[in-house]
This record gives structure tokens, C-alpha cells and sequence, in this order.
């Protein structure tokens, strides 16, 4: 049987487990596709795929650990990626927090349904970009705006496309 | 010993991992010097990712630019076009390889008509894998000869400087980011003052006096103080004054389009730069806020 059962509490929950080398694979992905794609079409740089990962296989793993150690190779290698400006752990951090809150809302509740998906996404994308300028004005004295309309058109944008992106990393589970 | 009870032992992995990611922060922050050895192993891993990603995408975004998008014009001529699909298939391949070939006589162009300022062509294979600082990735790095702190330019344009020269690869942090500068001054007035980014398309030009006139539309070019860019590269153009406190507050949009960077040159020698400042030499200016140290000369 290739599903398993946890039950936490009275409720039963079912973990989701993936082909091998799936979640490396898509991770990566992600992270090529985030460095490659804004240069051909500017506005996609809305779009944090990392963070859509790192959301997915939080809520679809379900184990908090995981979700978390997830969440911050993910983060620590968009940080290596953003340039010698970006402090090592300013979205390591926040993808590390993230992710492990994914995982554990993922574990109390059902989220497959894609109104599910979306609202989740659009908070965890809000969170995120909370915490990262909780990050840069705390540790990096760097005053960042907290709140901007840009901001909600980008988690609405991150969002819609997240459901499409997880319907297509549901193929990616084992049967 | 106090046993961590299990449900509690993601909560305290959490505690953990990030404490240690905050150490590491407090760690870059005391020594923001050299580049890391992670980012260059990252960088040397994904590069080759990233520029078969811009290629593959480049064709994609050509199909779509040149096949699908005109699906709605070629309904009103399908006959036509069914007779002749072949040979415009073939006419789009080779505007694109013409587009392709004319953005590359342009750069050819303009690195004869400055030939006495050793610089290298680049391609853009990636940008900055967020949204926390302006950056773009070359296919070149420290084997070509590009070290940090040299400039980076189009033909149209001031593009920014490079931040990190990895071995094959190097980044670059445009004009439009936050920490970016250049030496600059007004065309037709020649009145001097830094010029950098603010984080959003349009650049601001700083510490000109209320009492100087701007005009909008006057050209923004390089002073060459800065030493890293040589005089009278174009810069922007005035878009926008205010009157401030003490001095105007003027934008000015980049004449380099920073958005849509496929080809680029870095300049390559700074000694022959500084040769031609002191040559120059005019009225002192303090260097732009985020412009780096003067930058050693380069090796070739």
C-alpha cells in the first residue's frame, strides 16, 4: 500500500508520499525557472515558485520537520541565488518558518480543495513576505514598507497560479 | 537529562534552524566582504541549469511570439496562408536570427567606436532568484576577465556594475536597485550628482541645488568620477522635478531598457579609465552613495 495514515487526534489524515526524487527535482526546477523565466517575461517576477514548493510538498507531506528542513534549503539557495546583496538566511528564514507551518496546518486540515489551496497560498505568500521584512528591519536595519497593493496582486497572482502548479505536482504522488 | 517530548520536537528543530540562520546573518553582517563559498557553489551549479533554461526559453518565447500569437491573424487568411506556411516558417526564422544579428551589429558597432576601451560582450542567462535586489546573471565570469566592480553597459545605456565575478558566471546589480550608483551630471548644464536606483523603474538623481535649472527631457550622462564608468555615457533622461528642502528632487528615467537585458558589454580595464579621468580631472564630487571603492585595475 503506498499511502499512509497518521492520525493525529480523531482525525485521519493522509500523508502523501512521492516518486523518488520528485520533490529534488521539482525544487530545482523551480529554482531555474525562477532565475530564468523573469528575463523573457518581466512581469513573471511576481511569482515566488520556490515558496509554491516549498507550500506544496509542506501541506502534502504533513510531517513538520520535513516541512521545515524543506523550507529552508529552498530558502538558503534563493538567497545564494539573489546576489551577493542578499544576506545567506533572509528567505532561509522565512521559507523555514513556512514551511513548517504548511506542514502543520496540513496535518489538522484538508487541503485539497483548490478554494483551500488558494486561500492557504495567498496567506502563506502575505506571511512570507512579512517575515521577511520582519527580517530586514530587525536584523538588517533595512526599513521595508509592510503593506503595498502590490503586494496583494502578487499573493492573489502566486495563488491562482498555485492551484494549476499543484494540481500538476499531484501527478507526482504515488498512486 | 530533560526528555523532549515528540510533539514538541519539530518546535524545537524550528527554534533551532532558524537561531542558526540568524547567527548566520549576524555573521555576513559583521564581515560583508568577500562572496561566500556556498553562493559559489550554488552559482557553479545552476548556471549551466539557468543557461539552457534561457535558452529553451528563448525558443519557447520565440514560438509563442511567432507562431500562437498570430493564430487570430492568420484565421482571417488561412487559405493564403496554408499555400505559403512554409516559407513563412522559414521567413520567421530567419527575422529572428536577423533581430538576433542586428541587436549583435549594434554592440559590434559600438565596441569599434570605443575601441580604445577594452570591453567584452555578455549574454544575460538569469536574474536574481527574488525580489530583494536587482540582479542579473552573465555567461561570463572571472576566466573572461570580468572582475567586481567593473561596469556594465548596453550601447543605449548605463546598465550597473558587477557585484560577483564567479568563474564562468558573474552577477551584476543594476542601476534601478536600491544600492546602485554613478557618477553623473546634466548633458546641457553639466551640473554633477550621483544618480541611483530607488528599487522601481525610474532612477532619482540626488544633491542638485534648487537654485540650478533642470529641464525636463535633458539627457543624464556619466561624470566619470565614479571611476567605473567612462564620461558622457548616457545615463536616463530628466522625467520629473520637484523642488525640495535644499535640493530638487529629480527622476530620471534609465536610458538602458533594465527590463529587458539580452546582451550586454562590461568593461573590462579600469586602469585606462582612471587614466582618462585624471586627463579630465574637473571639479570634485563625492562619490555616489553605493559606489564602491576605486576598483582595481582588471587583468587581462
Amino acid at each position: 500500500m503506498n499511502e499512509a495514515f497518521d492520525i493525529r487526534g480523531e482525525s485521519h489524515i493522509e500523508v502523501h508520499k512521492f516518486r523518488t526524487g520528485a520533490i529534488i527535482i521539482a525544487t530545482l526546477l523551480a529554482l531555474v525557472i525562477q532565475a530564468s523565466f523573469p528575463i523573457h517575461f518581466a512581469k513573471t517576477a511576481v511569482l515566488d515558485l520556490p515558496l509554491l514548493v516549498t507550500i506544496y510538498f509542506g501541506l502534502s507531506r504533513r510531517n513538520p520537520s520535513t516541512g521545515l528542513l524543506l523550507g529552508m534549503v529552498v530558502g538558503l539557495l534563493q538567497d545564494s541565488l539573489s546576489g551577493p546583496k542578499v544576506p545567506l538566511g533572509l528567505y532561509g528564514i522565512a521559507k523555514t518558518i513556512i514551511g513548517y507551518l504548511a506542514s502543520s496546518i496540513g496535518a489538522r486540515l484538508d487541503t485539497e480543495h483548490p478554494a483551500a489551496r488558494f486561500a492557504l497560498t495567498a496567506t502563506f505568500f502575505v506571511a512570507h513576505q512579512g517575515l521577511i521584512v520582519l527580517t530586514r528591519r530587525i536584523l538588517l536595519s533595512q526599513p521595508e514598507p509592510w503593506f503595498s497593493m502590490h503586494l496583494v496582486g502578487a499573493a492573489l497572482a502566486n495563488a491562482l497560479v498555485a492551484v494549476f502548479l499543484f494540481l500538476l505536482l499531484d501527478r507526482l504522488r504515488k498512486n | 537529562m530533560v526528555a523532549i517530548p515528540s510533539r514538541h520536537k519539530s518546535l524545537v528543530l524550528l527554534a533551532g534552524v532558524i537561531v542558526l540562520q540568524v547567527l548566520m546573518l549576524a555573521v555576513q553582517i559583521k564581515r560583508d566582504s568577500e562572496g561566500r563559498l556556498i553562493r559559489v557553489w550554488t552559482v557553479g551549479a545552476v548556471s549551466p541549469f539557468e543557461r539552457a533554461g534561457s535558452y529553451g526559453f528563448g525558443w519557447i518565447r520565440d514560438i509563442w511570439r511567432h507562431y500562437f500569437a498570430l493564430q487570430n491573424t492568420t484565421k482571417e487568411s488561412e487559405q493564403i496562408r496554408r499555400e505559403n506556411d512554409a516559407l513563412k516558417l522559414q521567413i520567421t526564422q530567419l527575422q529572428g536570427k536577423a533581430a538576433e544579428a542586428d541587436r549583435l551589429a549594434a554592440l559590434l558597432n559600438f565596441r569599434q567606436s570605443q575601441a580604445s576601451v577594452p570591453m567584452i560582450g555578455a549574454r544575460v542567462i538569469g536574474t536574481g532568484a527574488g525580489t530583494a535586489s536587482l540582479t542579473i546573471q552573465l555567461d561570463r565570469g572571472e576566466r573572461d576577465g570580468i572582475r567586481k566592480n567593473m561596469g556594465v553597459i548596453t550601447p543605449d545605456g548605463v546598465v550597473g556594475k558587477v557585484v560577483e565575478a564567479y568563474p564562468n558566471a558573474s552577477q551584476v546589480l543594476l542601476l534601478t536597485d536600491k544600492e546602485s550608483g554613478v557618477g553623473a551630471m546634466l548633458a546641457d548644464s553639466r551640473v554633477q550628482g550621483p544618480v541611483g536606483g530607488l528599487g522601481e523603474p525610474l532612477l532619482v538623481m540626488k544633491y542638485v541645488p534648487n537654485d540650478d535649472t533642470v529641464n525636463l527631457g535633458e539627457r543624464v550622462i556619466t561624470s566619470g568620477m565614479d571611476r567605473i564608468f567612462p564620461r558622457d555615457l548616457p545615463v536616463g533622461t530628466v522625467s520629473e522635478i520637484k523642488p525640495g528642502n535644499q535640493f530638487k528632487q529629480i527622476r530620471v528615467k534609465p536610458a538602458a531598457n533594465l527590463e529587458r537585458l539580452e546582451e550586454v558589454l562590461v568593461l573590462l580595464s579600469l586602469r585606462s579609465l582612471e587614466m582618462k579621468n585624471e586627463e579630465n580631472t574637473g571639479d570634485p564630487q563625492p562619490p555616489p552613495p553605493g559606489a564602491p571603492n576605486p576598483p582595481r585595475a582588471a587583468k587581462r
